[in-house]
């Protein structure tokens, strides 16, 4: 069963094009469950207040401004070297080869270049691949990379896709400004059923 | 056997309860297994241990937990990273729980309830700490609605192929939990805000950004799943479920929201759940799942014979409610309505049937939903056309199931 199965997903044709990303998000606060609620109070005064110390430790998250970025900095030299030992397994030898996600765009004449969503291709913020790998990488040892760790090796990524020289270090203040070739692609949700298919 | 206290009462009182009797008839005639929390089922009967005539010996006593038959052997097919429901072999609209799809990042993490908070901060009043408990104490709203995975389609060119590979990560059940608008007034969301961080405490800490206006309208933050708390692999203790919205969004194991005026352009909504769809251009942010239908029965593996054939399936809509399914049996040349059982909920499963005497002759059968927005389930090649030649996420087209003269049937891209 599984060999005549065909897993069809995420392929894709990529073709240059420019169109401004800008998702259109409704105000509006609509409520269904007004019924229900009209006799609630305000505040219920269930939970705590957070302390500063306790969202500090949580708060993870780096967004496409840079916000969130870490002190210090990395290179793709020391980048490459910790791919080599804890990235390479499973993205290949040169992020082109798997087994798992394709990191890098590599020789796109080959095979199923419809279908390759590398870094340098498909991803649209280079501050994404800081906060990835931070969060979730490698597989079997998620977040246990420090900051500089992690700093290397989205250099090395970024450099291994034509996106930043092998010597500069990364930082907090040149991470955000990477402009990354997708960003343009990217366009916010159209379908809004009624009879169109999109 | 499992109930020592009343077992005490009933041989105090010098009677011989019904209880009593099964439970030793019971013993003497099924293969009974005690389980470290007393519990005695009946383990994988064979034909020699099945009674001739089960009216005539005792059955088992009551237990602690229920059981399938040994008879029937659902399940779910997993991949790596994913488990699929078997829908060709379920009733009804409900999901049993353990047969719920599954789609993760890192894992299934094991979590103690009773260390679990939900953190909600950034563009909020007051930043606030919500422990399980006090989630509980909040009303409590509850709602029937499906989830599934974007990434649902699969064919096969040779037809052998069951619904559940075709698109095994719908199911539904009905969920739980406190309505976040009722948090989101508790911390005080800022009117500026438009969108929020979702974050789970898996191994991927997995994060998505979402609209704030889902959050107002529609969304839950679950902690229960037909009628008992979430089963670890769908979120335990406490889930984001939002209702007609694709399955990555509704972060599981929830740990943190954080309010902000801008998405947060994770992993998962830039390089992963996002879609060609021609022009060069990549659509992001689909988070409603168009309508679809699939007729589970009869469909691969099955095999029919001529005659009357309850033509069974099931529909969905992430945008309301599905307000008619139409069944071809002579290869789409043709549609009649099928009857919808109900009930029929908003961004939920229902369930279709439609009456057939099949005259034995080789044919198509397919069913398409129509949900209250107008939309129509579109075929393989209407989407195709309408995504520049790409398949991807969102890739809900007719299934088509065709029916040899010999009875086998076999999947039929459309």
């Amino acid at each position: 069963m599984q060999g005549n199965t065909t897993k069809i997903i995420g392929s894709m044709v990529v073709f240059a094009m420019l169109s401004a990303m800008n998702p259109k998000v409704s105000q509006q606060r609509p409520d269904p469950l007004l019924a229900d609620t009209l006799s609630q109070p305000g505040h219920f005064g269930f939970g705590r207040p957070a302390t500063e110390a306790e969202i500090a430790a949580l708060d993870i998250d780096v967004r496409p401004d840079g916000k969130g970025l870490p002190k210090g900095e990395g290179n793709a030299t020391e980048g490459k070297a910790i791919y080599a030992l804890k990235c390479a397994g499973c993205h290949g030898a040169t992020g082109t080869e798997g087994p798992n996600d394709r990191l890098v765009v590599g020789d796109t004449t080959q095979g199923r270049a419809r279908r390759i969503k590398a870094i340098g291709n498909y991803w649209p913020y280079a501050t994404t691949v800081f906060d990835y790998i931070r969060r979730a990488m490698p597989f079997n040892q998620p977040g246990s990379l420090t900051d500089r760790e992690v700093y290397s090796l989205t250099a090395y990524l970024l450099h291994a896709n034509g996106l930043w020289d092998e010597k500069a270090g990364l930082n907090a203040k040149n991470l955000p400004k990477i402009k990354m070739p997708a960003r343009d692609k990217f366009v916010p949700d159209d379908r809004k059923g009624g009879a169109e298919i999109r | 056997m499992q109930q020592p206290h009343d077992k005490k009462t009933l041989i105090s009182s010098g009677k011989m309860s019904r209880r009593n009797l099964l439970a030793g008839a019971a013993a003497a005639s099924f293969v009974l297994v005690q389980t470290a929390s007393g519990k005695a089922f009946q383990a994988a009967l064979t034909a020699s241990e099945l009674a001739d005539d089960p009216t005539k010996v005792p059955g088992v006593p009551p237990g602690v937990l229920g059981t399938r038959s040994p008879f029937e052997k659902p399940v779910k097919t997993p991949s790596d990273t994913s488990s699929r429901t078997p829908l060709q072999d379920l009733h009804g609209i409900i999901t049993p729980s353990d047969l719920h799809y599954e789609r993760h990042h890192g894992g299934v993490p094991a979590i103690d309830p009773s260390k679990h908070e939900l953190v909600i901060h950034g563009m909020v009043d007051k930043p606030m700490v919500f422990s399980l408990a006090d989630l509980k104490r909040f009303p409590s709203v509850s709602r029937i609605a499906f989830l599934e995975c974007s990434g649902n389609y699969r064919g096969a060119g040779d037809g052998k192929i069951r619904p559940q590979e075709i698109c095994g990560l719908t199911s539904q059940s009905e969920w739980t939990g406190v309505a976040l608008s009722t948090l989101f007034r508790e911390v005080g969301v800022s009117p500026k805000a438009t969108w929020f961080l979702a974050e789970g405490g898996d191994a991927a800490v997995m994060t998505r950004s979402v609209p704030v206006h889902k959050g107002w309208e529609d969304a839950i933050i679950a902690y229960a799943q037909n009628g008992e708390a979430i089963r670890p692999e769908q979120g335990y203790p406490v889930r984001l479920f939002l209702p007609g919205w694709e399955g990555n969004a509704n972060v599981k194991w929830l740990r943190r929201i954080e309010l902000a005026d801008a998405p947060f352009m994770t992993r998962e909504e830039t390089s992963k759940y996002t879609e060609a769809v021609g022009g060069g251009k990549i659509r992001q942010f689909s988070f409603t799942m168009d309508a679809r239908s699939i007729i589970t029965y009869p469909s691969y593996p099955a095999k029919v014979e001529k005659g009357w054939i309850e033509i069974r399936g099931i529909a969905w809509s992430g945008r309301g409610k599905v307000t008619r399914v139409e069944v071809s049996t002579d290869a789409g040349k043709t549609w009649q309505n099928a009857a919808l059982q109900e009930p029929v909920l908003d961004k939920a499963i229902v369930a279709f049937r439609y009456l057939w005497n099949w005259d034995g002759s080789s044919t198509e059968i397919m069913s398409r939903a129509v949900d209250e927005t107008g939309y129509v389930q579109p075929f393989l090649k209407q989407l195709l056309a309408a995504r520049g030649g790409n398949m991807g996420y969102h890739f809900n087209p007719v299934t088509a199931w065709y029916l040899q003269g010999d009875g086998q049937v076999l999947f039929k891209a459309t």
